[in-house]
């Protein structure tokens, strides 16, 4: 597996004095879909404007495809698209035009059937001839997506791109990016929708105040911090749990309505038909069961919490 | 060199200039008209030659380079300071193309607008007064030199500012005032002698010199020390522009 961007020892101190980022090292894979995952002001939008070339580092280096983002600048800005987190477009141009402008700015020469095919897959064709300031708040996005698109990059980096999108659109992009990714298309994101990131992505990264606190595949982090949890619900509610019942350390919620259960689903034995067995064994009678995974949201607030 | 961005950005700033042509043509065009009207037909008629040439011929040089002079710089500043204004810029930044090639293209699209505009004028002028130009292939030079230097300034001044009102301040404090007080309308030997040394610092009186002198061989300073002053002027300007790039002044954080 060859790595596609290389960031290392990466820092950001802005002008006034504030730290961004603090010696950040990461390594993302060619093909790979990436997710970065943090609370606002967490310095994802910094790191990737410095990949892009928005912003001066502080120190440290990024190579994109092996190429240095500062001395070699035209090679690793070749490869890289960018959708920005702001909606940030022209009014008065059209949106086949405007889509064409990038090409040309990536020293791409002109090729209609491509931004063609790119608009549509975007549903956007409609739409080619309308002026900017005409479309949606949705249609701008998929307006930036498209101009990320323009010039075939083979990294693209998504900002938030899911912000403030209707569940069509979130479910097409998906689509898309899934599409990129059997071409190849290493995807970077940033998101605030966590099932989004646990649904995607292949690997996660968590930065919290500038430094990446956890890199892992989404598979493995799921298996090590995953617990289940299973909820008993009750026919009267109770005020304490029963002794006999004190080994599985049991939670009363829902107004003791409810009992909850916390165990690893890992575990050959996870013991749910011995509870159920001892509840009934301590005359608790209950009208329902259910279980739930702990996802990667509860596994993200708990890591930044921290 | 890549030139298809160069082509993009182009065409693109010259797209802007066409959907915006009224601002951008048709307006300058008829106040330099007023200026004809008033200063070349009502007063002029009342003021006597100038070294040979009848007032309303006389002015048409200073017209046309004010006319350059605030096109270019406010085409430039325009065309660098919206895409910096809305965040468009961002594109622009993160594209593989050296600041060379933004300059070339942003200022290149700027000054030929200008030029364009200039021609306008001229032939405007033409229609009021007699025009002859005995040194073409001068008044060319002056005309281009001009209008990229000037450009170039109002790609400084569209950096540089970070507000609308700044981006109209440089045009309409300085470089207004040095064009009127540069000799657009008198030969600065119709002044004091006091005021003749004062005027000399401005830059504006050897650009209105030479190019009045490719036209009608008239010179308040020689066409020489014109063309050193512009040069000058212009290597000034690529120094700011150089400098801008290299640190990221109000382009990158
Ligand atoms: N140009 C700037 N000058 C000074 N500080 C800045 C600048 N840009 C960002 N910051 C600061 O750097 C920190 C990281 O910002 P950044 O935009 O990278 O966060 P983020 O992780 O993208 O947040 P969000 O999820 O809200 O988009 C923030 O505290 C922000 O205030
Ligand atoms: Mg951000």
């Amino acid at each position: 597996m060859t790595t596609m961007l290389s960031v290392s020892n990466l820092s950001k101190v802005y002008e006034g004095g504030f730290t961004a980022l603090k010696a950040v090292d990461l390594d993302i894979r060619r093909g790979e879909i990436f997710a970065l995952l943090g609370p606002n002001g967490a310095g994802k939008t910094t790191l990737i404007s410095i990949v892009c070339g928005l912003v001066n580092a502080s120190t440290g280096t990024v190579k994109v495809g092996g190429h240095d983002i500062v001395t070699d600048y035209r090679a690793a800005r070749s490869l890289i698209g960018l959708v920005p987190q702001e909606l940030t477009t022209e009014a008065f141009e059209s949106v086949f035009s405007a889509v064409s402008f990038t090409r040309g700015l990536f020293g791409k020469p002109a090729d209609p059937a491509y931004i063609e095919k790119v608009l549509r897959s975007l549903s956007l064709w409609d739409k080619r001839n309308h002026k900017i300031m005409t479309l949606s708040g949705g249609m701008k996005r998929r307006l930036l997506i498209a101009k990320a698109l323009s010039h075939e990059p083979r990294v693209l980096f998504l900002d938030e791109p899911t912000a403030g999108v209707d569940v069509e659109l979130r479910r097409d992009m998906w689509n898309l990016v899934r599409g990129l990714r059997e071409d190849g298309v290493t995807v970077i994101l940033t998101t605030h929708y966590i099932e989004e990131a646990e649904e995607m992505a292949d690997r996660i990264g968590v930065i919290t105040h500038g430094e990446i606190i956890l890199v892992e595949d989404k598979a493995t982090l799921m298996h090590k911090l995953g617990k289940k949890q299973l909820t008993v619900h009750l026919h009267e509610p109770i005020d304490t749990v029963p002794e006999a019942l004190a080994a599985y350390a049991l939670e009363r919620t829902d107004d003791g309505h409810a009992l909850t259960y916390t165990y690893d689903a890992e575990r050959e034995h996870p013991g749910i038909a011995d509870l159920l067995a001892d509840l009934n064994a301590a005359g608790v009678g209950f009208k329902d069961v259910n279980t739930t995974q702990s996802s990667l949201e509860d596994i993200f607030v708990s890591l930044v919490k921290q | 060199m890549n030139l298809y961005a160069i082509k993009a950005i182009y065409r693109f700033e010259m797209a802007r200039a066409w959907r915006t042509l009224t601002q951008s043509i048709i307006s300058p065009v008829i106040s330099t008209s007023l200026y004809f009207v008033v200063f070349g037909a009502a007063i002029g008629s009342r003021i006597p030659e100038v070294d040979g040439v009848s007032y309303g011929s006389f002015i048409v040089p200073g017209l046309i380079m004010l006319a350059l002079l605030t096109q270019s710089v406010s085409n430039a500043s325009f065309g660098i300071y919206f895409p910096r204004f809305t965040g468009t810029i961002y594109e622009v930044l993160s594209a593989p193309v050296s600041y060379l090639e933004i300059v070339i293209a942003y200022v290149g699209a700027a000054a030929t607008k200008s030029l364009i505009l200039g021609s306008i004028i001229l032939a405007t002028a033409g229609l009021f007064v007699d025009i002859r130009i005995e040194h073409p292939l001068w008044m060319l030079l002056f005309f281009v030199l001009t209008a990229f230097t000037f450009s170039l300034l109002g790609f400084i001044i569209g950096i540089w500012a970070d507000g609308f009102e700044k981006l109209q301040l440089v045009p309409m404090l300085i470089v207004t005032p040095l064009t009127f007080l540069g000799g657009s309308f008198y030969s600065i030997h119709m002044l004091p002698p006091f005021w003749q040394t004062v005027t000399l610092f401005n830059p504006v009186v050897y650009l209105v010199s030479g190019f009045r002198w490719s036209f009608y061989g008239l010179a308040d300073v020689s066409p020489a020390l014109s063309l050193g002053m512009t040069l000058l002027f212009l290597v000034v300007c690529i120094g700011v522009v150089a400098w801008i790039f290299r640190t990221g002044y109000r382009l990158k954080p």
